[in-house]
C-alpha cells in the first residue's frame, strides 16, 4: 500500500520503503495526565487487573514515566516522558527489530510498508525472548485471562482483537486505524491523509505533546519537526529532536523534544557528562 | 508376607547386572519414594502452571526469562559431558573412556530431556510450541535451539537405548541383544552427529543472549553471524560438562560406597577438561575486557554502569563485581588445579575442581540470563528484583529428582559402569 504513495524509496537492503510511520513527543508540553494511557487501553482492548498496584506485570502499552533532575528545590525539575513502542527500524533501518529478529515463530514481524512493527496474538507461543530483546520494555506479557468487568464488555473496540492468557503484546500504533483508514482511500482511489490516520494516543492528549504521522512524507508534521523544516523556516527553536537509547542502533521512530538539557542527557547514555551514579535522573512509573 | 517379599526380591535381583552387588530392595524403594516426592511436588507445581498459567510464577516484564532458563541452560551446559566424552571417545579415539562413556550419556540425557521439559512449562502456550518448527524464523538463535536441541535429543535416546537393551534379562532376548549390539558398531557415526549438533545447540544457546544488541550487557561482536558468546558457551560446556560428570560419578561412588570407574580414566577426563577450562578461562577473560573497554564505550557506557545503583544480589559488593569475579574464579581455580598431575591424583583437589568447574558453567548461564534482565538500561529506568515463587523452585527441583531417579534405576538395573565388577568382586 505505501509503494503506491508515491514517495516510496528504495532502501540499501533492498526493500522498498514506503512509509514510515513515527511520532514526535515534545516533552516540554507533556503534563503527565495519563490520558495518553487510558485512551491506548480503551482503544486497544487493554484487560485491567482488579489489584493494578504490581506494576511489573500491568499491561500498558503507552507508560508514562516520571523523570527528575534529581536536584533539591528550587532547583528540583521533573518530566513526563510517554513511552510507546519505538518500532525500531533497526542498523540502517533494515527492519531488523531488536524483537524481530529474535522471534523464533516469526510471531512479530516489521512492515516495509509502513515501518510498523506487528504482533501476531495467534502465532506467539509466549516464549518472551521479544521481551528480553526490547530495551524499552515495551512488551508485555499477559500473565493472566483477559478479564473486563460485565458493563465494559460492551465497550470494547470490535477491531482489535482481545489477547489471550500466555502471549505477548505490544503497541501498535493503533494499526487498525491504519487498515481502517486505508480500506476507505483505497475505495475512494485516493492517497492517505494525515490526519485520517492518528493513534489514540495522539488524539487523546489535551497538551497536543504528541504528532503522528509518515516520517517519509514531507507534508506530515512529524517529518517536517524531525528535520526542523517547514515551510523553509526553522520550527523547533533551537531543540533537537531526539530518541532514546539511540547509540544502540535500535533506530526507534518515536522522536522526542525538550529543550532541557537533563531531558536530552536522560534519553541516552552517552550524553553524561560524569558517572552514571552521580547524574542519573530518577525514574519512576506514571 | 515374609516369604513374599523374599520372593520378590529374588525376582527384583534377577535384573541386576551380573556379578555386582545393589542395595536392599526396601532401601532402594525407600530411596525412590523420597525423591519420587519431591518429583509430585514438582508434577504438582507443574500442572498448576500449566493450568492456571505462568501468573503462577513469579516472573514479570522486567523478566521474562528468570529461573528457569537458567536452569535451562545450565543443565545443557553442564550435560555437555555427553557429546564431548562422546567426541572424545568415538572420535578422537581416547578409548579409556569407554568406562565413563555410558554415564556420562546418561546424564547427558537426564539434563536434555529436564531441559525440554522445563522448556514445555516456561511457554506461555504450551499447546503452540509446535510453532517453533512449523512457523521457524531462521534468524533466530531460538529456533536454532530449538531443531539442534530436539535433534540431539534424539541422538541422546539413541547413545541411551543400547544400554537399557543390556539389561540382563533384556539382553537374554536375540532381538534386543543384536540391536543392542548392532547400535554400538554405528555409535561413531552417531557421537560425531551428537557433537556437530552439540556445537550448534549450545553456541545458539549463547546467541541467544549475545544477539541482544538492545541489551549492551549481553551483547557481544559477532564472528559472521555468531556472537563470541556462541563460541564460548560451546567451549565451557565442552569444558563444565566432563567437570559435572566426574563430579556425578564422584557422588555416586559416595552414594553407593563403590569405586565405580578406574582413576585413570577419570584423571584422563579430568586432564582434558582443564585443559579446555584453561583455554576457556583466557577466552573468557579476553572477551570480557573487549566488551567492557572495546564495545560498551563504543554504545557510550562504562563497565561501571552494570555494577552500580543496582542491587546487591546480583551485581555489587563494596564497588566489586563479584559474580564477575566469581565466574572467571571458578574457571581459572579449577583449571590450575586440573591441568596439573597432582592436582588431579589429589581425591579432595579433584572434587573441588570439579565442583568448580560445574559452578563455573552454572554461574556463567546465571549471568547470561537474569543479570540481562536486571540491569536497567534506559537510564532513568528502574531495577526490579525478582525472587522466584515456590512453583517455579517445584518444577526447577522437579528435574532434580527425576535424575536421582533415573540414575539410580540405571545404576541398579543396568551395566552402566563397566568396570564395577573389577574394582568391587562380590
Amino acid at each position: 500500500m505505501g509503494e503506491t504513495q508515491g514517495h516510496g524509496h528504495q532502501e540499501g537492503n533492498g526493500h522498498a520503503q514506503g512509509s514510515k510511520y513515527g511520532m514526535v513527543i515534545d516533552l516540554d508540553k507533556c503534563t503527565g495526565c495519563g490520558a495518553c494511557m487510558v485512551a491506548c487501553m480503551a482503544e486497544n482492548n487493554v484487560p485491567t487487573k482488579p489489584d493494578e498496584t504490581n506494576k511489573l506485570d500491568t499491561i500498558t502499552w503507552m507508560r508514562v514515566f516520571k523523570l527528575s533532575n534529581g536536584k533539591a528545590f528550587p532547583e528540583a525539575e521533573t518530566c513526563y516522558l510517554p513511552r510507546p513502542c519505538m518500532h525500531c527500524g533497526g542498523k540502517h533501518d533494515a527492519g531488523h527489530s531488536p524483537c524481530v529478529s529474535v522471534c523464533p515463530a516469526t510471531a512479530t514481524d516489521y512492515s516495509y510498508k509502513t515501518g510498523i512493527v506487528s504482533q501476531i496474538y495467534t502465532r506467539c507461543f509466549g516464549c518472551r525472548y521479544c521481551m528480553g530483546a526490547c530495551p524499552y520494555k515495551a512488551r508485555y506479557f499477559n500473565w493472566w485471562d483477559p478479564k473486563f468487568p460485565a458493563d465494559m464488555k460492551e465497550y470494547l473496540s470490535p477491531d482489535v482483537s482481545v489477547r489471550m492468557r500466555g502471549i505477548v503484546e505490544k503497541c501498535s500504533f493503533c494499526f487498525h486505524r491504519y487498515q481502517r483508514a486505508m480500506d476507505r482511500a483505497f475505495y475512494e482511489g485516493r492517497e492517505l491523509e494525515e490526519h485520517e490516520y492518528q493513534t489514540a494516543c495522539t488524539q487523546a492528549c489535551p497538551a497536543g505533546a504528541i504528532t503522528f504521522g509518515d516520517l517519509n512524507n514531507e507534508r506530515h508534521m512529524v517529518h517536517k519537526v524531525v528535520n526542523d523544516k517547514h515551510e523553509g523556516h526553522a520550527v523547533l527553536q533551537g531543540r533537537k529532536p531526539f530518541r532514546l537509547l539511540e547509540e544502540l542502533d535500535t533506530n526507534p521512530k518515536v522522536y522526542y523534544l525538550s529543550a532541557r538539557d537533563w531531558v536530552v542527557k536522560a534519553g541516552n547514555a552517552s550524553l553524561r557528562e560524569t558517572s552514571p551514579a552521580d547524574k542519573k535522573p530518577s525514574g519512576g512509573h506514571h | 508376607m515374609e516369604a513374599a517379599y523374599q520372593k520378590l526380591v529374588r525376582l527384583e535381583s534377577q535384573l541386576h547386572p551380573e556379578g555386582v552387588q545393589r542395595a536392599p530392595l526396601w532401601q532402594f524403594v525407600l530411596w525412590l519414594g523420597f525423591f519420587g516426592t519431591v518429583l509430585l511436588w514438582g508434577v504438582y507445581a507443574m500442572f498448576l502452571c500449566w493450568f492456571k498459567g505462568l501468573n503462577q510464577t513469579n516472573m514479570n516484564d522486567y523478566y521474562g526469562f528468570a529461573l528457569w532458563i537458567w536452569a535451562d541452560l545450565a543443565v545443557i551446559a553442564v550435560g555437555g559431558g555427553a557429546f564431548f566424552t562422546g567426541l572424545l571417545r568415538y572420535v578422537i579415539g581416547k578409548d579409556p573412556l569407554k568406562y565413563i562413556i555410558n554415564y556420562a550419556v546418561l546424564i547427558g540425557f537426564i539434563c536434555y530431556s529436564s531441559a525440554l521439559l522445563i522448556l514445555a512449562i516456561d511457554i506461555g502456550q504450551p499447546l503452540r510450541g509446535w510453532f517453533i518448527f512449523w512457523h521457524a524464523n531462521v534468524h533466530s538463535m531460538l529456533t536454532e535451539v530449538a531443531f539442534c536441541l530436539s535433534c540431539y535429543f534424539g541422538v541422546l535416546c539413541i547413545e541411551y537405548i543400547p544400554l537399557v537393551l543390556e539389561n540382563r534379562k533384556l539382553d537374554e532376548i536375540p532381538f534386543f541383544h543384536h540391536t543392542a549390539h548392532n547400535f554400538h558398531e554405528v555409535m561413531a557415526i552417531f557421537a560425531a552427529t551428537g557433537a556437530f549438533l552439540s556445537f550448534f545447540h549450545q553456541g545458539s544457546l549463547g546467541g541467544v543472549a549475545g544477539v541482544l544488541f538492545g541489551r549492551p550487557f549481553a551483547y557481544r561482536p559477532e564472528f559472521y553471524i555468531w556472537p563470541t558468546t556462541f563460541f564460548l558457551f560451546t567451549w565451557s560446556a565442552a569444558a563444565c560438562g566432563p567437570c559435572f560428570t566426574i563430579l556425578v560419578t564422584k557422588i555416586t561412588e559416595a552414594i553407593t560406597r563403590k569405586k565405580l570407574v578406574k582413576d585413570n580414566v577419570v584423571e584422563l577426563l579430568a586432564k582434558i577438561a582443564g585443559w579446555m577450562l584453561l583455554t576457556y578461562s583466557i577466552a573468557k577473560i579476553a572477551d570480557t575486557l573487549y566488551w567492557g573497554f572495546v564495545m560498551l564505550p563504543k554504545h557510550g557506557l562504562q563497565i561501571t554502569d552494570f555494577y552500580t545503583n543496582a542491587s546487591l544480589i546480583y551485581t555489587k559488593l563494596g564497588g566489586v563485581p563479584w559474580i564477575l569475579l566469581i565466574e572467571i574464579l571458578c574457571s581459572v581455580i579449577p583449571a590450575l588445579i586440573l591441568v596439573s598431575k597432582k592436582g588431579r591424583q589429589s581425591k579432595p583437589a579433584l572434587v573441588v575442581a570439579v565442583l568448580l568447574g560445574s559452578m563455573c558453567a552454572m554461574i556463567n548461564r546465571w549471568v547470561m540470563v537474569l543479570q540481562v534482565m536486571a540491569a536497567p538500561i534506559m537510564t532513568f529506568d528502574q531495577f526490579a528484583l525478582y525472587f522466584p515463587s515456590w512453583q517455579e523452585l517445584a518444577t526447577t527441583v522437579l528435574p532434580v529428582a527425576y535424575g536421582v531417579i533415573l540414575i539410580s534405576l540405571s545404576h541398579r538395573y543396568l551395566p552402566v559402569f563397566p568396570q564395577e565388577r573389577e574394582l568391587n568382586p562380590v
